[in-house]
């Protein structure tokens, strides 16, 4: 449930040469959460001349404002992806990829890109430093840092020939890892699940899939694949020299946060010694660690947020 | 033995080497064959230890067996440490188990002298071989050179390998000769000249017939050590520009001397790394590949060290302060990047921004620049940022006093009342 009460403008919006913007009404954006759905939503804001003082995903919207209902069509949203490539085919590219980021009211932002574009052109793309476009320049670098990290760190797990992996990035990366570990294992079956926004990536046979999942469980891991975790992880340690220990350093270039999936950083026990008997392996609660990998902790309370 | 106590061991003897990057080679993945190499321009990392390196590649030697005495060396045959060696195999199945978890960007392939480098290099390729043609691997690798290989077997190395590396290990001949007297200076250059007219051979090859071979298309490396010998900072970057130019390398490492033998010949056993004098060392070697310095312009005969509490780019503005202030929206990109605090991202930044707009001291901020290094030696539209207080006389301790705070404790310096100021 989203409750708009505040209003929160970029400057260049107040500032403008776009005429009164009394002329324009304020009304709450609602639309799927996609970003072809983000596109109508300027279509129409255009139409109408209303101005999106917020925007709220799929949930029940309540708020103050008059709430206006997007439905995403295929002509709409092509006609203003048209538009925006047309004036500068990097805005469009900047678009398409910062809806991916973790940046707060990113619609906001990019709404407010979108019509600079429109105003003025896209010279203002070349200052990284512009007040409307640095936010979004910002949570570009951010999320392209977490790629680059994310192709190294992403660890698979051998589940009898499929491998499997599990992340928790910030920002929604699977659409842009995708064309990396395609091209990668494109002889191998493989599934990426990512924890913080429940998306699956699964590729099998050249073709590739992103779906919403709630929830994965994933089976024990085999004797073969918990020797190789054991062989990683003294690999790992072996490769350390420890007169040149450095824990500050080590912390800047891997974050903490990444480690929660990474095999070396998982406690020795549960990366299977092969002295936890089968027993004791078989009895291991369903919803708790398997394999080394802890279950995705699923927050019953938090509803999808407006990004989707 | 088994292959988890072969793996420590091996890994555990081939650690010291600073390589550790998959970059120069966009390969992509071919039908019937496992991986690529396309992840990125510079490489990708997989992981980092302990010690903050990066770990890119399955770094392992063949064997620890080594018939050498280098005295710097842990698998010296003097040494009384375990030995044990791969099969090609053995090798193989770890490299694609870990290639396949995403553990790692491909293989590093060293090896200590087994009998002869001829038959040491023999094994390697052997190894190589079947992990390329019987595994179908078409991921990184990296492999040594043995200096003393004849070079029909560099040569087969190289077609197999993505980049080839020869140790220099010793900054010069003297030290080679004291520390390490089973090779000589003409047994490693040999085989780098080999390498470096064989790739460029390759490279005509390649524009003829599509399907040629390529040889070692990421290029060579090389690695000095720091600190074994006595040799100064002017002379190591002396070397590695010549090794640029001469050689065409695309890397020269630096490893900080870490004594693991007791000898007469070398600091005892207690001398901490220079840890610091390394990465001085690799400043000044991105200022010689991305900045456009030279050499001779960092550091002359009455100065052939650096001054280990300031970056060499701010030691450099500091000798030439007839160069600054630097304009912000006047200065060509060259001279922007000769200012400290200022890269080759935040220049283009500049350059590009300038063309729209008119840049403030609160853009430079956003635009990536480093302001507290960067303020003393700019101006925007002529006018220094304001509030802003020092003199010549004053600036070497301000600069140091910037860089304090990024230096490990042990090496921060106590303040001292009593300093000669300037």
């Amino acid at each position: 449930m989203a409750i708009c009460l505040t209003v929160r403008r970029s400057n260049y919006l107040f500032s403008t040469q776009w005429g009164d913007p009394m002329a324009w009404r304020d009304v709450v954006f609602q639309y799927d959460g996609t970003f072809e759905g983000f596109l109508c939503c300027v279509f129409e804001s255009y139409v109408h001349k209303e101005f999106p003082i917020a925007f709220c995903g799929d949930e029940d919207c309540c708020s103050l404002y008059e709430v206006r209902f997007i439905t995403t069509e295929t002509e709409k949203w092509k006609r203003v992806y048209n538009s925006i490539t047309s004036r500068s085919k990097a805005a469009g590219d900047i678009v398409r990829r910062c809806f991916f980021t973790c940046l707060p009211d990113k619609e906001q932002h990019l709404y407010a890109f979108i019509r600079k574009l429109y105003d003025e052109g896209p010279s203002f793309i070349r200052n990284p430093a512009d007040e409307v476009y640095h936010p979004i320049a910002k949570a570009l670098r951010h999320m392209n840092g977490e790629l680059e990290k994310l192709r190294g760190f992403v660890r698979f797990s051998d589940y009898s020939g499929v491998l499997g992996a599990e992340i928790e990035p910030k920002n929604r990366v699977l659409p842009l890892l995708r064309y990396h570990f395609c091209a990668r294992y494109a002889s191998e079956s493989f599934f990426i699940y990512d924890r913080t926004h429940k998306e699956l990536l699964v590729y099998a046979k050249g073709h590739s899939r992103i779906m919403q999942v709630d929830s994965l469980q994933l089976a024990l891991p085999g004797d073969e694949e918990l020797h190789f975790r054991m062989l990683w992880r003294r690999f790992f340690n072996a490769i350390s020299i420890e007169e040149r220990h450095n824990p500050r350093c080590q912390n800047t270039f891997l974050p903490k946060r990444y480690r929660g999936t990474m095999t070396e950083f998982l406690p020795q026990e549960e990366c299977g010694h092969s002295s936890i008997p089968p027993s004791i392996d078989a009895a291991l609660p369903n919803c708790g660690a398997q394999g080394g990998i802890p279950a995705p902790v699923i927050h019953q309370e938090s509803a999808p947020s407006a990004a989707g | 033995m088994d292959i988890a106590q072969k793996l420590s061991i091996l890994t555990d003897a081939a650690k010291y080497d600073a390589a550790c990057t998959s970059s120069g080679v966009r390969r992509a993945s071919r039908p019937g064959m496992i991986g690529n190499t396309t992840s990125s321009i510079a490489g990708c990392c997989h992981s980092f230890s302990a010690d903050g390196r990066c770990i890119t590649l399955l770094k392992v030697l063949m064997s620890n067996a080594c018939c050498y005495d280098c005295a710097y060396c842990v698998n010296r045959r003097s040494n009384d440490t375990p030995r044990a060696s791969f099969t090609p195999r053995e090798l193989a199945e770890l490299t694609i188990e870990f290639y396949r978890r995403n553990y790692i960007e491909g293989l590093f392939l060293s090896s200590g002298v087994l009998r002869s480098p001829d038959y040491t290099t023999e094994q390697m390729i052997a190894a190589l071989r079947m992990l390329r043609q019987e595994y179908r691997f078409n991921g990184y690798i990296h492999a040594k050179a043995i200096p003393g290989t004849s070079p029909e077997l560099v040569h087969q190395l190289g077609l197999l390998a993505d980049r080839l590396s020869v140790n220099i290990e010793l900054p010069s001949q003297q030290g080679l000769q004291t520390l390490a007297p089973d090779k000589t200076k003409e047994a490693i250059l040999r085989p780098m000249g080999q390498i470096r007219d064989t790739v460029r051979e390759n490279k005509r090859e390649l524009v003829k017939y599509k399907h040629a071979p390529s040889f070692a298309p990421a290029g060579q490396s090389t690695q000095l050590i720091v600190g074994a010998t006595a040799d100064s900072d002017r002379h190591i970057l002396h070397l590695t520009e010549s090794l640029y130019g001469k050689y065409r390398l695309k890397r020269v490492f630096y490893s900080a001397y870490v004594p693991v033998v007791e000898s007469s010949l070398l600091p005892s056993l207690d001398t901490k790394p220079p840890l610091l004098r390394e990465h001085r060392l690799y400043q000044a070697d991105w200022l010689l590949r991305f900045y456009g310095f030279r050499a001779q312009e960092l550091l002359d005969e009455d100065h052939p060290d650096f001054n280990p509490y300031l970056d060499p780019k701010a030691h450099w503005a500091l000798g030439h302060l007839e160069e600054f202030p630097v304009d912000i929206l006047t200065a060509d990109i060259e001279t922007l990047l000769r200012v400290p605090g200022i890269g080759p991202v935040s220049a283009k930044r500049i350059v590009s921004a300038r063309r729209s707009t008119y840049i403030r001291f609160e853009d430079l901020q956003k635009l990536g620049v480093v302001m507290k290094r960067a303020q003393f030696f700019i101006t925007c539209g002529g006018r220094m940022r304001p509030g802003l207080q020092f003199s010549s006389a004053t600036l070497l301790q301000q600069l140091e006093a910037v860089e304090r705070g990024d230096l490990p404790h042990s090496e921060a310096q106590q303040l001292s009342l009593f300093d000669a100021v300037g």
